[in-house]
Protein backbone atom coordinates (compact mmCIF):
# COMPACT_ATOMS: atom_id res chain seq x y z
CA UNK A 1 0.00 0.00 0.00
CA UNK A 2 1.10 3.60 -0.19
CA UNK A 3 1.61 3.77 3.23
CA UNK A 4 1.39 7.65 3.70
CA UNK A 5 3.96 7.41 7.03
CA UNK A 6 6.31 10.20 6.57
CA UNK A 7 8.75 11.79 8.63
CA UNK A 8 10.37 14.96 8.03
CA UNK A 9 13.95 16.43 9.55
CA UNK A 10 15.09 20.06 9.68
CA UNK A 11 18.16 19.60 7.93
CA UNK A 12 21.69 21.53 7.71
CA UNK A 13 24.36 20.43 5.69
CA UNK A 14 25.05 19.77 1.74
CA UNK A 15 24.27 17.40 -0.89
CA UNK A 16 25.38 15.96 -4.58
CA UNK A 17 22.20 15.94 -6.63
CA UNK A 18 21.44 16.07 -10.50
CA UNK A 19 23.18 19.29 -10.82
CA UNK A 20 26.15 19.39 -8.21
CA UNK A 21 26.53 20.38 -4.47
CA UNK A 22 23.47 22.10 -3.31
CA UNK A 23 22.77 23.47 0.58
CA UNK A 24 20.10 20.94 2.01
CA UNK A 25 17.17 22.50 4.38
CA UNK A 26 14.99 19.28 4.83
CA UNK A 27 14.77 15.76 4.36
CA UNK A 28 11.47 13.55 3.97
CA UNK A 29 11.70 9.92 5.40
CA UNK A 30 9.47 7.81 4.73
CA UNK A 31 8.39 3.53 3.68
CA UNK A 32 6.67 3.34 0.79
CA UNK A 33 6.74 2.35 -2.84
CA UNK A 34 10.24 3.04 -4.55
CA UNK A 35 10.42 4.63 -7.72
CA UNK A 36 13.37 2.56 -8.95
CA UNK A 37 14.73 -0.04 -6.79
CA UNK A 38 13.40 -3.91 -7.00
CA UNK A 39 11.12 -4.18 -4.45
CA UNK A 40 7.61 -3.20 -2.88
CA UNK A 41 8.21 -1.06 -0.22
CA UNK A 42 11.25 0.71 0.67
CA UNK A 43 13.08 3.26 3.10
CA UNK A 44 13.33 6.40 1.20
CA UNK A 45 15.11 9.47 1.66
CA UNK A 46 14.47 12.57 0.25
CA UNK A 47 17.33 15.04 1.39
CA UNK A 48 16.09 18.21 -0.37
CA UNK A 49 16.41 22.33 -0.53
CA UNK A 50 13.05 23.53 -1.68
CA UNK A 51 13.68 26.90 -2.08
CA UNK A 52 16.12 25.65 -4.99
CA UNK A 53 12.99 23.93 -7.25
CA UNK A 54 11.94 20.34 -6.59
CA UNK A 55 14.88 18.97 -8.46
CA UNK A 56 17.11 19.93 -5.40
CA UNK A 57 16.81 16.29 -4.24
CA UNK A 58 19.31 13.71 -3.27
CA UNK A 59 16.95 10.24 -3.28
CA UNK A 60 17.61 6.78 -2.11
CA UNK A 61 15.17 4.14 -1.51
CA UNK A 62 16.94 1.44 0.49
CA UNK A 63 15.92 -2.21 1.50
CA UNK A 64 14.48 -2.31 5.56
CA UNK A 65 17.73 -4.23 6.48
CA UNK A 66 20.02 -1.75 4.69
CA UNK A 67 18.08 1.34 6.18
CA UNK A 68 18.14 -0.31 9.85
CA UNK A 69 22.34 -1.17 9.21
CA UNK A 70 22.65 2.58 8.05
CA UNK A 71 21.01 3.74 10.87
CA UNK A 72 22.94 2.12 13.31
CA UNK A 73 26.39 3.17 11.56
CA UNK A 74 25.14 6.70 11.36
CA UNK A 75 25.01 6.34 15.21
CA UNK A 76 27.80 3.98 16.00
CA UNK A 77 30.07 6.68 13.87
CA UNK A 78 29.05 9.74 15.71
CA UNK A 79 29.37 7.27 19.30
CA UNK A 80 32.77 7.03 17.97
CA UNK A 81 33.59 10.23 17.22
CA UNK A 82 36.17 12.06 20.14
CA UNK A 83 35.15 14.63 22.59
CA UNK A 84 35.37 18.15 21.53
CA UNK A 85 35.36 17.48 17.89
CA UNK A 86 31.14 17.57 17.80
CA UNK B 1 -13.88 2.06 -35.30
CA UNK B 2 -9.99 3.08 -35.58
CA UNK B 3 -7.91 1.20 -33.22
CA UNK B 4 -5.48 4.56 -33.59
CA UNK B 5 -4.92 6.60 -31.27
CA UNK B 6 -2.28 9.60 -30.12
CA UNK B 7 -0.58 9.82 -26.95
CA UNK B 8 0.99 13.02 -25.67
CA UNK B 9 1.46 15.42 -22.94
CA UNK B 10 -1.15 17.92 -22.76
CA UNK B 11 -2.11 21.24 -20.47
CA UNK B 12 -5.88 20.97 -19.07
CA UNK B 13 -7.94 22.69 -16.56
CA UNK B 14 -7.36 21.78 -13.20
CA UNK B 15 -8.84 22.54 -9.63
CA UNK B 16 -10.27 25.95 -9.54
CA UNK B 17 -9.46 26.42 -13.46
CA UNK B 18 -5.34 26.38 -12.89
CA UNK B 19 -3.25 24.86 -15.99
CA UNK B 20 -2.27 21.55 -15.25
CA UNK B 21 -0.28 19.09 -17.04
CA UNK B 22 -1.91 15.81 -18.57
CA UNK B 23 -1.30 12.80 -20.40
CA UNK B 24 -3.31 11.83 -22.76
CA UNK B 25 -4.65 8.77 -25.29
CA UNK B 26 -6.92 9.62 -27.36
CA UNK B 27 -9.00 8.04 -30.13
CA UNK B 28 -7.91 9.45 -33.60
CA UNK B 29 -11.73 8.13 -35.30
CA UNK B 30 -15.08 10.32 -35.02
CA UNK B 31 -16.97 7.80 -33.65
CA UNK B 32 -18.27 8.24 -30.45
CA UNK B 33 -16.71 6.97 -27.08
CA UNK B 34 -16.46 7.11 -23.43
CA UNK B 35 -13.69 8.31 -21.71
CA UNK B 36 -11.86 7.45 -18.41
CA UNK B 37 -9.58 9.61 -15.83
CA UNK B 38 -7.24 7.67 -14.75
CA UNK B 39 -5.65 8.50 -11.38
CA UNK B 40 -1.96 7.74 -10.51
CA UNK B 41 -0.42 6.70 -7.43
CA UNK B 42 1.03 8.37 -4.56
CA UNK B 43 4.98 8.13 -6.02
CA UNK B 44 3.75 9.64 -8.90
CA UNK B 45 2.89 10.46 -12.73
CA UNK B 46 5.36 7.42 -13.85
CA UNK B 47 5.79 5.45 -16.78
CA UNK B 48 3.95 2.52 -15.72
CA UNK B 49 0.85 4.65 -15.02
CA UNK B 50 1.09 6.37 -18.83
CA UNK B 51 1.00 2.63 -19.98
CA UNK B 52 -2.15 2.02 -18.30
CA UNK B 53 -3.80 5.52 -19.92
CA UNK B 54 -2.63 3.93 -23.44
CA UNK B 55 -4.31 0.69 -22.26
CA UNK B 56 -7.80 2.24 -22.39
CA UNK B 57 -7.31 3.83 -25.59
CA UNK B 58 -6.59 0.18 -27.23
CA UNK B 59 -9.62 -0.92 -25.41
CA UNK B 60 -11.37 2.36 -27.33
CA UNK B 61 -11.89 5.09 -24.68
CA UNK B 62 -10.27 8.64 -24.66
CA UNK B 63 -8.15 8.56 -21.51
CA UNK B 64 -6.06 10.88 -19.52
CA UNK B 65 -4.40 11.34 -16.31
CA UNK B 66 -3.85 14.16 -14.59
CA UNK B 67 -0.19 14.92 -13.09
CA UNK B 68 -1.52 15.35 -9.54
CA UNK B 69 1.92 17.10 -8.11
CA UNK B 70 1.85 19.30 -11.03
CA UNK B 71 0.71 22.10 -8.18
CA UNK B 72 3.30 21.51 -5.78
CA UNK B 73 6.54 21.69 -8.84
CA UNK B 74 5.28 22.24 -12.05
CA UNK B 75 7.85 21.65 -14.58
CA UNK B 76 9.85 18.98 -12.25
CA UNK B 77 10.59 15.47 -12.70
CA UNK B 78 7.92 13.52 -12.21
CA UNK B 79 9.76 11.92 -9.43
CA UNK B 80 10.93 15.26 -7.66
CA UNK B 81 7.25 16.35 -7.92
CA UNK B 82 6.27 13.36 -6.12
CA UNK B 83 8.57 14.00 -2.97
CA UNK B 84 7.92 18.13 -3.19
CA UNK B 85 4.42 17.12 -2.57
CA UNK B 86 4.43 14.23 -0.15
CA UNK B 87 6.69 16.84 1.60
CA UNK B 88 4.16 19.36 1.59
CA UNK B 89 1.75 16.89 2.94
CA UNK B 90 0.12 15.01 -0.14
CA UNK B 91 -2.94 15.52 -2.35
CA UNK B 92 -5.51 17.49 -0.57
CA UNK B 93 -8.60 15.89 -1.39
CA UNK B 94 -10.09 19.29 -2.51
CA UNK B 95 -7.50 19.39 -5.29
CA UNK B 96 -7.77 15.92 -6.18
CA UNK B 97 -11.52 16.75 -7.42
CA UNK B 98 -11.10 19.43 -8.97
CA UNK B 99 -8.34 17.92 -10.80
CA UNK B 100 -10.52 15.00 -12.18
CA UNK B 101 -13.36 16.97 -12.30
CA UNK B 102 -11.20 19.02 -15.04
CA UNK B 103 -10.02 15.46 -16.47
CA UNK B 104 -13.44 14.82 -16.86
CA UNK B 105 -14.55 17.96 -18.60
CA UNK B 106 -11.62 17.65 -21.04
CA UNK B 107 -12.42 14.27 -22.31
CA UNK B 108 -16.77 15.79 -22.33
CA UNK B 109 -15.35 18.13 -24.43
CA UNK B 110 -13.64 15.66 -27.22
CA UNK B 111 -15.32 15.75 -30.40
CA UNK B 112 -15.85 12.08 -30.17
CA UNK B 113 -17.13 12.33 -26.60
CA UNK B 114 -20.18 10.19 -25.80
CA UNK B 115 -20.59 12.00 -22.39
CA UNK B 116 -19.73 9.37 -20.39
CA UNK B 117 -16.73 9.05 -18.00
CA UNK B 118 -15.61 6.85 -15.67
CA UNK B 119 -12.67 7.31 -13.36
CA UNK B 120 -10.06 4.53 -12.17
CA UNK B 121 -7.14 4.52 -9.19
CA UNK B 122 -4.73 2.34 -8.11
CA UNK B 123 -3.09 2.08 -4.68
CA UNK B 124 -3.81 5.30 -2.95
CA UNK B 125 -5.69 6.45 -6.33
CA UNK B 126 -8.13 4.00 -5.28
CA UNK B 127 -9.41 5.71 -2.39
CA UNK B 128 -9.53 8.73 -4.75
CA UNK B 129 -11.29 6.78 -7.36
CA UNK B 130 -13.95 6.82 -4.96
CA UNK B 131 -13.21 9.93 -3.37
CA UNK B 132 -14.47 11.38 -7.35
CA UNK B 133 -16.94 9.10 -7.56
CA UNK B 134 -18.31 10.74 -4.38
CA UNK B 135 -17.44 14.27 -5.28
CA UNK B 136 -18.41 14.53 -9.30
CA UNK B 137 -20.73 13.23 -11.09
CA UNK B 138 -19.46 10.34 -12.92
CA UNK B 139 -20.65 7.19 -14.83
CA UNK B 140 -18.67 4.84 -13.20
CA UNK B 141 -15.45 4.18 -11.15
CA UNK B 142 -12.81 1.59 -10.31
CA UNK B 143 -11.37 1.82 -7.22
CA UNK B 144 -7.83 -1.05 -7.30
CA UNK B 145 -6.88 -1.94 -3.75
CA UNK B 146 -7.57 1.55 -2.50
CA UNK B 147 -6.49 1.69 1.35
CA UNK B 148 -7.86 4.21 3.99
CA UNK B 149 -11.78 4.24 2.19
CA UNK B 150 -12.90 3.00 5.16
CA UNK B 151 -10.68 2.74 8.23
CA UNK B 152 -7.68 4.74 9.59
CA UNK B 153 -4.36 4.93 8.30
CA UNK B 154 -1.48 4.12 10.61
CA UNK B 155 1.13 6.17 12.17
CA UNK B 156 -0.58 9.11 14.00
CA UNK B 157 1.26 12.10 13.88
CA UNK B 158 2.53 11.55 10.40
CA UNK B 159 2.62 14.71 8.32
CA UNK B 160 0.23 13.49 5.84
CA UNK B 161 -3.24 14.68 7.43
CA UNK B 162 -4.66 14.82 4.26
CA UNK B 163 -5.85 11.04 4.16
CA UNK B 164 -8.90 10.53 6.04
CA UNK B 165 -11.40 7.54 5.44
CA UNK B 166 -14.42 8.84 3.29
CA UNK B 167 -17.23 7.28 5.77
CA UNK B 168 -19.48 11.11 5.38
CA UNK B 169 -18.84 10.99 1.39
CA UNK B 170 -20.05 7.56 0.74
CA UNK B 171 -23.73 8.28 0.53
CA UNK B 172 -22.87 10.44 -1.86
CA UNK B 173 -21.42 7.63 -4.39
CA UNK B 174 -22.86 8.90 -7.70
CA UNK B 175 -22.39 5.65 -9.90
CA UNK B 176 -21.51 2.09 -9.94
CA UNK B 177 -18.07 0.89 -8.23
CA UNK B 178 -16.18 -1.59 -9.57
CA UNK B 179 -13.94 -2.78 -6.89
CA UNK B 180 -10.61 -5.02 -7.30
CA UNK B 181 -8.86 -6.10 -4.00
CA UNK B 182 -5.86 -9.07 -3.20
CA UNK B 183 -6.83 -11.38 -0.49
CA UNK B 184 -3.94 -10.88 1.41
CA UNK B 185 -3.25 -7.15 1.06
CA UNK B 186 -3.37 -5.65 4.82
CA UNK B 187 -4.41 -2.26 3.82
CA UNK B 188 -7.58 -2.34 2.33
CA UNK B 189 -7.99 -5.51 4.23
CA UNK B 190 -10.11 -8.16 3.71
CA UNK B 191 -12.31 -7.14 7.13
CA UNK B 192 -12.34 -3.35 5.43
CA UNK B 193 -13.26 -4.63 2.32
CA UNK B 194 -16.06 -6.39 4.18
CA UNK B 195 -17.01 -2.94 5.71
CA UNK B 196 -16.94 -1.13 2.69
CA UNK B 197 -19.13 -3.59 1.02
CA UNK B 198 -21.49 -3.75 4.02
CA UNK B 199 -21.56 0.55 3.79
CA UNK B 200 -22.26 0.59 0.14
CA UNK B 201 -25.20 -2.05 0.40
CA UNK B 202 -26.67 0.14 3.35
CA UNK B 203 -26.72 3.50 1.43
CA UNK B 204 -28.15 1.16 -1.67
CA UNK B 205 -25.32 1.54 -4.02
CA UNK B 206 -24.43 -0.49 -6.84
CA UNK B 207 -21.31 -2.00 -6.74
CA UNK B 208 -19.29 -5.07 -7.67
CA UNK B 209 -16.20 -6.25 -5.95
CA UNK B 210 -13.87 -9.25 -6.20
CA UNK B 211 -11.01 -10.13 -3.79
CA UNK B 212 -8.55 -12.33 -5.47
CA UNK B 213 -6.59 -14.85 -3.77
CA UNK B 214 -2.74 -15.19 -4.17
CA UNK B 215 -2.61 -11.62 -4.29
CA UNK B 216 -1.64 -9.09 -2.33
CA UNK B 217 -1.61 -5.00 -2.56
CA UNK B 218 -0.43 -3.68 -6.41
CA UNK B 219 -1.16 -6.94 -8.26
CA UNK B 220 -1.91 -5.33 -11.54
CA UNK B 221 2.03 -3.55 -11.34
CA UNK B 222 3.80 -5.27 -13.95
CA UNK B 223 6.68 -3.87 -12.69
CA UNK B 224 6.91 -4.78 -9.08
CA UNK B 225 7.26 -7.94 -7.16
CA UNK B 226 3.85 -7.89 -6.09
CA UNK B 227 2.27 -8.33 -9.70
CA UNK B 228 0.30 -11.45 -9.95
CA UNK B 229 -0.98 -12.29 -13.53
CA UNK B 230 -3.51 -14.27 -12.82
CA UNK B 231 -5.18 -11.60 -10.71
CA UNK B 232 -4.38 -8.86 -13.46
CA UNK B 233 -5.56 -10.71 -16.11
CA UNK B 234 -9.01 -11.29 -14.73
CA UNK B 235 -9.24 -7.68 -13.54
CA UNK B 236 -8.46 -6.37 -16.63
CA UNK B 237 -11.50 -8.44 -17.85
CA UNK B 238 -13.47 -7.21 -15.38
CA UNK B 239 -12.38 -3.44 -16.45
CA UNK B 240 -13.52 -3.77 -19.59
CA UNK B 241 -16.87 -5.43 -18.90
CA UNK B 242 -17.48 -2.65 -16.45
CA UNK B 243 -16.39 0.23 -18.47
CA UNK B 244 -17.95 -1.13 -21.58
CA UNK B 245 -21.47 -1.76 -20.00
CA UNK B 246 -21.29 1.81 -17.84
CA UNK B 247 -19.40 3.97 -20.49
CA UNK B 248 -21.69 2.79 -23.55
CA UNK B 249 -24.66 4.87 -24.34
Amino acid sequence: MCTYITNMVSTEGSGKGADGWFPLTETSVYFDHPVHAPAEHTLNIDFRNPDRGAGARVAVELTADTARALAHAILETLDAVPEGIL
Amino acid sequence: MSDAFLSATVKIAGTGGAEIEAYSALAQDDEPRGGVVVIHHLPGYDDPTKEIVRRFAHLGYNAVMPNLYWHDAPGAAPDDAAAAGRAKGGVPDARLVGDVGGAAEYLRALPNSNGKVGVIGYCSGGRQSVLAACSLPLDAAVDCYGAFVVGDPPGAGHPLKNVKPLYDLLPDLSCPLLGLFGEDDSYPSPKQVAELEQLLTGHGKTFDFHSYPGAGHAFFAVDRPSFRPEAAKDGWERIAAFFGKNLSV
